[in-house]
C-alpha cells in the first residue's frame, strides 16, 4: 500500500482529514478567482455556440429564401412551357378543326337556303274561289216553279259535282307533291344535325382547351405573385413527384437487374470469365453493366433529341437537321444493342445447356435428364431472347423518371437540408444553455465543497457587526462634538 | 476557337467509346484470381486399387473449377519428380464453352490412364511435391492447391535422395484419402505419427495449409472459398 501521501504515518484517517482540511482551506482561498473561472468557461463555451446558432438560424432563413426563389422559378418556367405547349395545342386544334370552318359554314348556308326554298314551296295553296258562288246567287233569287230555272239548277248542280271533284283531285294532288317535298327534308335535316354536332365537339375541344390555359394562368399568376400557398403546393408537388420517380427509378432496377443477368453470363464468352476488376467483381459482369449504361444513355439521347427530356440543353439547342441525325444514330444503336443482347440471351441459353451436359458426364450417378425437347422446350429460350430484345427499349424510357428525380431532388434536397440546419442550430442553442446554467451548478458545488470555511466565514461576519456595533455610540459622541 | 454544340458532341462520344474500350480491355491481373490444382495419385502397391475414388475426385475438381483455373493430374511413382509423369495438365480459357471443351478433353485422358493403373515398386511422394511446387508456382494463380491421393506411406529405392528442405511457400497441402495400413491397425500411433510428420514437414515448407479428408462427400472442402 502506498503511504507516500500519509502526512501522520500509520494513521490514515488522519492524514485524510488534514488533507481535507488543507484543500477545503485552499480552495477557500481560491474562491473568488475559481467563481470567476467557472463563469468564464460557462460563458466561452456558451457565447461561440449562441453565436453558431444565430449564424445557423441565418444560414437557414437564406437557405429557406433561396429554395423558395429556385422553386418558384423553376415553377413559373414549368408553368410557362405548359401554357406555351397549351396555345400550341389550341393552335393546332383551331388549324385542324376549324381551318375548313368557313367551307363548314357554307354548307350549312346552302342546305338552310334550300330547307327554306322548300318550306316556302310547301306552303298551303287555298283551293281557287268559287266562281259560280255568285251565279248560284243570282238563280237562287230566280222564283221557283220554272222549268228553265230548274234545268239551269241542275247543270250548275252537275257542273258543281264535277268540279267539285276535280278540285278535290286537284288538291289531294297538291298536298301529294307536298309531301314529297317534305319528305326530300329529312336527309337535310340529317345533314344538318350532324354539320351542327361536329362543329358543337370541336368548340367543346377548343373549349376544354381554353379552360386548361386558364387553369395555367391561374396557377402562373399565383406563382408569380410568389403567394405562399404557391410554394406550399410546389413543396408538396416536388416531394409528390420525387417520391413516384423513386419508385418508377426502383422498378426500372429491377428490370435492369433482370437485363444484367440476362447478359452477364454470356458476356463471359466476349471478355472473358477469369479476370476481375475490383475484389470479385468479374470482368464480364462490369462489361454487362457497362452494356445496360449504354443502353440506357442511348435512351436518354432518344428522349433527349425528341424533346421529350430537357436534360441537355446542347442537345436541345441543336438545329433540327442535326437534332434528327442524332435522334436517329441513338436510335440506331440502341435497336444494335437490343439485336446483341437478343442473340446474348440465346448464348446464355446455349451455355448452360454446355455447361449441364459436362456436369451430367461428370456425375458418378447419371441422372436422367429433363425432357424439354419440342415447343415446350423452345418457350424459355424464345422468351429469354425476347426479353434481352424489349428490355433495353423499355430502359429507354428511364429518361423521363430520372428527369423527374432530378428536378424534384433539387428541392426535396433543399428541404432535407434546410430541416437539418435548422436542427442543428437548435442543437446548438441546447447546448449553449447547457454550458451556462452548467457553468452555475458547478459554481454552487464548488461552494458545497468548501462549506465548512464559509460557514466560518458567515460566523465571523455575524460576531463582526456586534463588535462595530459596541463602538459606535463613542463614535456617535466624537461626531456631535464635532457638530456642535 | 470556341469549339460548335456538335463538335462538343462529337468529342463526347469519342471519349466515352474510348474509355469503355479501355474499361473492358484494360482488367487486373487475371492469374491473381485463378485458382491452379495439382493433384497425385499414388499408383503403387494395393493402393492403385483406388483408383475409382481418384476418379470421382477429378471429375468433381472438374466440375467445380471456373474458366481461367489450371488444373494437372499426375501419378506418384517410383521417381516422380518428372514432368512425364503428369497425367493431363490445363489452363482453362476464361471462354466458358472453351473451358468446358478442355474439361471434356481432360477428362477422357484422365479416364484412360484411371483405368488402366499399373503399380508402382516405390512411392516418391517427395518428388511428386516438388514436381507440382514447380507446376503450381509457373501458373502464377492466386490460389494454389496440391492435392495428394495416396496413404501417405513414402518408400523410395537406395539411390533416391528426398531427405532435404523443400518449400512449399503459399501452397495449400490437402491430403484426400489416407486409407490406414495393416500395420496402422496393429498401431493407430503409425497413421497418426506419419501424418503428423508430413504436418510438420511440409508446414516447415512454408505451406499455407495442411488439411486431411478421408470423407469423399466432404470435397466442398478440398478447394478453399476465392
Amino acid at each position: 500500500m502506498n503511504t507516500f501521501w500519509m502526512i501522520w504515518p500509520g494513521n490514515p484517517g488522519l492524514s485524510a482529514l488534514t488533507w481535507a482540511l488543507g484543500g477545503m482551506l485552499f480552495l477557500y482561498a481560491a474562491r473568488s478567482p475559481m467563481h470567476e473561472l467557472i463563469r468564464s468557461t460557462g460563458h466561452a463555451i456558451a457565447g461561440p455556440l449562441r453565436a453558431l446558432s444565430r449564424w445557423l438560424a441565418a444560414a437557414a432563413e437564406e437557405l429557406h429564401r433561396r429554395n423558395r426563389a429556385v422553386l418558384l422559378a423553376q415553377a413559373r418556367q414549368d408553368v410557362e412551357s405548359r401554357i406555351e405547349r397549351e396555345f400550341e395545342r389550341v393552335s393546332a386544334l383551331v388549324t385542324r378543326d376549324l381551318d375548313g370552318y368557313p367551307a363548314l359554314q357554307r354548307k350549312l348556308m346552302d342546305e338552310i337556303t334550300r330547307i327554306e326554298e322548300d318550306y316556302k314551296k310547301c306552303g298551303e295553296v287555298p283551293p281557287p274561289p268559287p266562281e259560280w258562288v255568285e251565279a248560284v246567287a243570282s238563280v237562287a233569287k230566280v222564283k221557283s216553279g220554272h222549268e228553265v230555272v230548274q234545268k239551269i239548277l241542275e247543270d250548275i248542280s252537275g257542273s258543281i259535282g264535277k268540279m267539285h271533284d276535280k278540285s278535290i283531285a286537284e288538291y289531294r294532288r297538291s298536298y301529294e307533291s307536298r309531301h314529297r317535298i317534305l319528305g326530300s327534308f329529312l336527309p337535310f335535316w340529317r345533314s344538318v344535325e350532324k354539320t351542327m354536332a361536329r362543329v358543337d365537339k370541336k368548340l367543346e375541344g377548343l373549349q376544354s382547351s381554353a379552360a386548361a390555359v386558364d387553369a395555367q394562368m391561374e396557377k402562373y399568376r399565383e406563382i408569380s405573385a410568389q403567394t405562399d400557398k404557391a410554394a406550399h403546393a410546389l413543396a408538396v408537388s416536388a416531394f409528390t413527384q420525387f417520391i413516384v420517380s423513386l419508385l418508377v427509378m426502383a422498378v426500372a432496377a429491377g428490370g435492369a437487374f433482370v437485363n444484367f443477368k440476362l447478359i452477364a453470363l454470356p458476356m463471359s464468352e466476349m471478355v472473358g470469365a477469369g479476370d476481375t476488376l475490383a475484389g470479385n467483381l468479374q470482368t464480364s459482369e462490369v462489361a454487362a453493366l457497362v452494356i445496360i449504361l449504354v443502353e440506357a444513355s442511348m435512351g436518354l439521347f432518344v428522349m433527349e433529341t425528341l424533346r421529350i427530356t430537357h436534360l441537355f440543353p446542347p442537345i436541345a439547342q441543336l438545329e433540327d437537321r442535326m437534332r434528327r441525325r442524332m435522334l436517329w444514330t441513338s436510335a440506331t444503336l440502341l435497336l444494335v444493342l437490343a439485336t446483341v443482347e437478343a442473340a446474348l440471351a440465346l448464348m446464355r441459353d446455349v451455355l448452360i445447356a454446355d455447361k449441364q451436359a459436362l456436369i451430367q458426364s461428370l456425375a458418378t450417378v447419371q441422372q436422367a435428364a429433363a425432357v424439354t425437347d419440342g415447343w415446350v422446350g423452345a418457350i424459355p429460350t424464345a422468351g429469354q431472347m425476347l426479353l434481352g430484345f424489349i428490355l433495353p427499349f423499355a430502359l429507354a424510357f428511364i429518361a423521363i423518371p430520372l428527369e423527374s428525380l432530378i428536378h424534384s431532388s433539387r428541392t426535396v434536397g433543399g428541404i432535407v437540408i434546410l430541416a437539418l440546419v435548422r436542427l442543428t442550430a437548435f442543437l446548438v442553442r441546447l447546448l449553449g444553455h447547457f454550458a451556462k446554467h452548467a457553468s452555475r451548478v458547478l459554481v454552487s458545488l464548488y461552494d458545497v465543497a468548501i462549506v465548512l470555511p464559509l460557514l466560518a466565514e458567515k460566523l465571523g461576519r455575524r460576531s463582526a457587526p456586534a463588535a462595530s456595533a459596541r463602538v459606535e455610540p463613542e463614535l456617535d459622541v466624537e461626531e456631535a462634538r464635532r457638530a456642535s | 476557337m470556341r469549339p460548335t454544340v456538335s463538335q462538343q458532341l462529337t468529342l463526347l462520344a469519342i471519349g466515352f467509346v474510348v474509355a469503355l474500350a479501355h474499361l473492358l480491355a484494360g482488367c487486373s491481373d487475371a492469374r491473381n484470381n485463378a485458382h491452379a490444382v495439382y493433384m497425385l495419385i499414388d499408383t503403387s502397391g494395393t493402393y492403385a486399387e483406388e483408383a475409382g475414388k481418384a476418379q470421382r475426385i477429378v471429375n468433381y475438381l472438374l466440375g467445380t473449377l471456373q474458366p481461367g483455373d489450371a488444373l494437372a493430374v499426375a501419378r506418384v511413382e517410383s521417381r516422380s519428380f518428372s514432368e512425364k509423369d503428369i497425367i493431363a495438365k490445363a489452363t482453362f480459357d476464361t471462354r466458358p464453352s472453351q473451358a468446358n471443351a478442355q474439361k471434356r478433353a481432360f477428362q477422357a485422358s484422365a479416364d484412360a490412364f484411371l483405368k488402366n493403373v499399373k503399380g508402382s515398386r516405390y512411392t516418391d511422394i517427395t518428388g511428386g511435391l516438388l514436381q507440382g511446387a514447380e507446376y503450381l508456382n509457373e501458373t502464377g494463380a492466386g490460389t494454389k492447391t496440391l492435392i495428394v491421393f495416396s496413404d501417405m506411406q513414402e518408400e523410395l529405392d537406395r539411390s533416391t535422395v528426398r531427405d532435404f528442405p523443400i518449400r512449399m511457400k503459399g501452397i495449400r497441402i490437402v491430403a484426400i484419402n489416407v486409407v490406414k495400413l495393416k500395420t496402422d491397425n496393429m498401431d493407430p500411433r503409425l497413421y497418426f505419427g506419419r501424418l503428423e510428420a508430413w504436418q510438420k514437414r511440409l508446414e516447415g515448407a512454408g505451406a499455407a495449409e495442411w488439411r486431411v479428408v478421408n470423407d469423399l462427400e466432404r470435397l466442398d472442402t478440398v478447394l478453399a472459398k476465392r
